[in-house]
């Protein structure tokens, strides 16, 4: 069919850089009004309007936001290490987006006779007759927010400032202690799948009008994974390493013009990432009625989820204080470690006996 | 089109592991190491072993890196390296000339050939590389693996005792 490069199809290159653009500029615009509706949201839960000015009811608000900061001086400390310090924000920033590659958003859709998967790393294979998607996904996840850790460590660091050294290293410990626990709880749902391809784990959720969903066989996980997921993430109430009170702005202090914006877009970005993950391994993906007939509502069912977890995630902050520094390691290094590890071995027991 | 992606990386590879040894500034060094951990993943996943290079980004250029990184912050090694080092360059270049002499004649005359064994490219892309690599270490190679856990178990018990003032 068509033209060939280097023995695949053109269609494969079309469809590739489509649905990477696709994802791409959605993340953008999500990360974009995610902040105009947080502010927006705890506003009205707070009794407030929110922002108001810019536009009916504030709608240009994160484009005047943007041009902002893209307008402000760029500072950077005369003690600072330059190297570390320009390149902090790219690597807070660049792990938040490409975890978005292996996360499936649709089904399969059809054009034009070229069947085309729609995740970014997948593609159909017409001879076996399904989609091949990255088959270490959730590894592939968890090594990216791995990574993410070394923007904010550096940032604290190189600014060669005492509150972002604090905020780097808060943020740093932080996070190192409860990725373990979410990568323990996110076992007992490959011991439930039996896979880490993000594809088939959606495939596994499809049945019985979303009652396979992970996250009725295993609540216990989910409950851990989205709560470590926002304190990997920095959200409230985990947001120490950027505490005001105490530490001015954290690791961003020293910050300014489109670094600091690219911080921020890290954890809004983050945040999309963690809701689709979230959404991916417990709440079906994009599984919902009449996908089966019409796949593009798929992507419609998984944007509509990812949604509303972020809107829990705001209504989360709007709700509850900043935890305290030991209490923050004692939950996370006393309870939820361990509640994990029992939530594994109970699984494994369960798995074995049905 | 994969020639081409294994000679850019190849690139990547070689630049940032010269930047780990020449960076002046400890910080900078580690985040070239970091560079080239990724480009070792690389290797893996094109080698068709996608979880090792998983497991490379998540262990080595996650934790164990991470772990460095903190080390050299909180010894708060600055960048200012007054003093000229030689770091025996005669006697380095001499044993890299050696090595790389020794590389290149065991290259020559060796035949690049596929991994002979039940465990072959097509195999591996059947049954998938997690699985198999699970199920070894599980039945055949399970008394090794336990050993290493009680190993690692010891060095944490170790720490714990080390870093605690009152047990």
């Amino acid at each position: 069919m068509g033209i060939e490069i280097l023995g695949l199809p053109m269609m494969y290159y079309i469809a590739m850089v489509a649905k990477v653009l696709v994802a791409f500029v959605f993340v953008l615009l999500t990360v974009a009004y995610a902040t105009y509706a947080e502010r927006k949201i705890i506003g009205h839960m707070q009794v407030r309007l929110g922002p108001m000015r810019t536009g009916w009811h504030g709608l240009l608000q994160p484009i005047a936001d943007g041009v902002k900061l893209f307008f402000k001086e760029e500072i950077i400390p005369s003690q600072a290490s330059t190297f570390a310090f320009l390149i902090a924000p790219l690597i807070a920033l660049i792990p938040a987006f490409i975890t978005f590659a292996v996360i499936p958003f649709g089904g399969v859709i059809e054009v034009a006779g070229y069947k085309i998967p729609l995740q970014i790393a997948a593609y159909y294979d017409t001879t076996a007759g399904q989609v091949f998607d990255v088959n270490v996904g959730v590894l592939y996840i968890l090594a990216m927010s791995s990574l993410g850790v070394y923007g904010i460590v550096l940032a604290g660091w190189a600014s060669n400032s005492k509150y972002s050294l604090m905020g780097g290293l808060r943020a740093s410990a932080q996070m190192i202690s409860y990725e373990l626990a979410a990568g323990l709880s996110i076992i007992a749902v490959f011991m439930l799948s039996g896979t880490l391809s993000l594809t088939k784990i959606v495939e596994l959720q499809s049945g019985m009008g979303g009652f396979e969903w992970y996250l009725f066989k295993q609540p216990l996980a989910a409950f851990i994974f989205f709560i470590c997921s926002l304190a990997e993430i920095n959200r409230t109430p985990f947001d120490l390493p950027e505490a005001e009170t105490e530490l001015v702005s954290g690791f961003c202090t020293e910050y300014s013009s489109m670094k600091y914006a690219m911080f921020f877009m890290a954890e809004y970005a983050n945040m999309v990432t963690v809701c689709a993950l979230t959404v991916t391994l417990f709440l079906g993906g994009w599984n919902g009625p009449l996908t089966a007939a019409m796949p593009l509502l798929g992507p419609v069912y998984f944007i509509a989820k990812v949604y509303f977890l972020m809107f829990v995630c705001m209504w989360i902050r709007a709700t509850l204080p900043r935890y305290r520094y030991d209490q923050l390691m004692h939950l996370g290094w006393k309870v939820f470690i361990p509640v994990a590890l029992v939530n594994i071995v109970v699984t494994g027991i369960i798995g074995y006996f049905i | 089109m994969e020639t081409l992606f294994f000679l850019i990386i190849s690139l990547v590879a070689i630049i940032s592991a010269i930047l780990v040894v020449t960076c002046k500034n400890p910080i900078n060094s580690a985040l070239a190491l970091i560079m080239t951990f990724f480009c070792l993943a690389t290797y893996y996943v094109m080698l068709d072993a996608p979880f090792m290079a998983a497991v490379q980004v998540m262990v080595y250029a996650g934790a164990i890196m991470v772990l460095m990184v903190f080390t050299i912050m909180l010894l708060n090694i600055r960048v200012d390296a007054t003093k000229k080092h030689s770091h025996k360059l005669v006697v380095g270049s001499i044993i890299g000339f050696f090595t790389f002499l020794n590389i290149v004649i065991v290259l020559v005359r060796s035949r690049a050939a596929l991994p002979t064994g039940p465990y072959s490219g097509e195999m591996i892309k059947k049954i998938g590389h997690t699985e198999l690599v699970g199920r070894e270490i599980f039945t055949s190679f399970l008394l090794p693996f336990e050993i290493t856990s009680i190993l690692l178990l010891v060095a944490i018990v170790g720490a714990v005792i080390l870093a605690k003032k009152k047990i």
